[in-house]
């Protein structure tokens, strides 16, 4: 398990390039599969991956850690990126496949894993996770969904969104650590 | 705080996605700092989403790395982004205040052009209506002249002198009489402008007996210009006379005020 690179994030923030490769190193990866699963659209991806670290290399200063995580941060910036390419042109003349998790399809199709993750436990046991489970993280993790918005889109109250959540990670991270 | 409770009530999932407000997420956060418990809580979820999301990447982007830092350093500018951001944005809100100002005055000066212009253009079409109206008026003084002419010419007409009588014996007038249309010019130049409640009539006249009868008056004559008349006559007329009458005219002709007369010749 991975710690918070504090460290790595100040010098980040004080523009030293070679922290910004680490930085690349550590969260491109998950970065990219994020807006992936908005975009569904490798070349799409790629190019809003690029212009994501630009963000956080030019915007470093405005993280702050008592407001929130690192991982959060990066996160949030991805996210808004991708979800503005979806309003775009190029991304409206292709006919996108609107299937709502997407990012199971995509670990499900997926040929080659990098030695990151336990590639082979996380295709085998993604779908034992259940339809609740895909929806509910793929609008509040990979879609960026409020709790509210959330709610109301899968007509589920606040608190059993909250605890379902809860439940269906803890299935996640049994999958991964088994 | 029981923190075994507040980590299973799911909050924690909510922070790391994002999903919590700003104020919720800064209490988190604070909690965090104070307690490891939640701070591998937080590490684990992290990880567990890290590894989803990797999954879902279509490879390890390594290769786009020299792209992003040639974008980096290709742009220095913009590592200065905030400060630079409110210098620039007060410079641009001074160019719009004095676009704005600019465009305001630019558009007084507009209006008042406009309003000059609009005057221009109602003197313009004044004086245009006078000269159409002049235009007008000379076309039909051609027009009448060239009329008069063709009378003239018309081997159909009967001129008859009106020589001056008692009253006025240097009183002159001419008749052209187009038997066939019945019109009558009466050329009145050498008659003295009517006093003020008079107006000259013409008379048909037939002899022995002799019988006047009225074929009109010679109205608005100090405005007419060329004191040519145009009447109608459908008598078989001997002679013609003009009388001075009163305003609108006689039944019979005042003969101590006959001004002119003349007796068509046996042709």
């Amino acid at each position: 398990m991975q710690t918070q690179p504090d460290g790595l994030i100040a010098e980040l923030q004080a523009k030293n390039p070679k922290a910004f490769e680490r930085i690349y190193d550590r969260y491109s990866e998950s970065t990219f599969g994020v807006i992936n699963s908005v975009l569904k659209d490798k070349h799409l991806a790629e190019e809003v991956l690029q212009d994501v670290f630009v963000k956080i290399w030019n915007n470093a200063e405005s993280y702050n850690s008592s407001k929130g995580r690192f991982f959060t941060w990066v996160l949030n910036i991805a996210r808004n990126a991708a979800i503005d390419k979806t309003r775009s042109k190029a991304y409206k003349n292709k006919q996108k496949n609107l299937k709502a998790e997407y990012f199971v399809d995509i670990i499900e199709e997926k040929n080659s894993f990098s030695n990151k993750i336990d590639a082979i436990g996380i295709q085998k046991y993604i779908n034992v996770l259940k339809p609740y489970c895909k929806k509910i993280i793929n609008l509040l993790y990979f879609q960026g969904f409020t709790q509210a918005e959330a709610s109301e889109e899968l007509e589920m109250p606040l608190g059993t969104l909250k605890t379902r959540n809860r439940n269906c990670m803890n299935k996640l991270r049994e999958i991964l650590t088994n | 705080m029981d923190l075994e409770q507040y980590i299973s009530s799911g909050i924690l999932e909510l922070y790391v996605y994002g999903a919590l407000t700003e104020e919720e997420s800064i209490k988190v956060s604070t909690e965090l700092k104070k307690h490891p418990e939640i701070l591998k809580e937080v590490e684990e979820i992290e990880d567990a989403l890290t590894q989803l999301s990797t999954a879902a990447a279509p490879y390890n982007p390594e290769t786009l790395l020299k792209n992003i830092q040639q974008k980096i350093t290709s742009n220095p500018t913009k590592v200065v982004e905030h400060p630079a951001k409110s210098k620039k944005n007060n410079v641009v809100l001074y160019i719009s205040w004095a676009a704005s100002i600019a465009l305001l005055i630019g558009l007084i000066s507009v209006i008042n052009q406009r309003n000059e212009l609009r005057e221009n253009i109602n003197a313009v079409s004044a004086t245009n209506t006078k000269l159409e109206e002049q235009i007008s008026n000379a076309k039909n003084d051609a027009e009448k002249t060239k009329q008069l002419l063709e009378v003239f010419r018309d081997k159909d007409i009967i001129t008859v002198p009106l020589d001056g009588q008692q009253v006025a014996p240097e009183a002159y007038a001419a008749i052209h009489w187009n038997e066939k249309t019945n019109q009558v010019y009466v050329d009145a130049k050498e008659l003295p402008t009517p006093p003020e409640g008079k107006e000259y009539q013409v008379w048909s006249l037939t002899l022995e007996p002799l019988t006047p009868t009225s074929i009109g008056l010679l109205s608005n004559f100090t405005e007419d210009e060329n004191k040519i008349f145009i009447l109608e006559n459908a008598n078989s007329s001997q002679a013609f006379g003009i009388t001075l009458e009163p305003k609108g005219g006689s039944e019979t002709p005042t003969m101590e005020q006959l001004y002119t007369l003349g007796v068509i010749k046996a042709s």
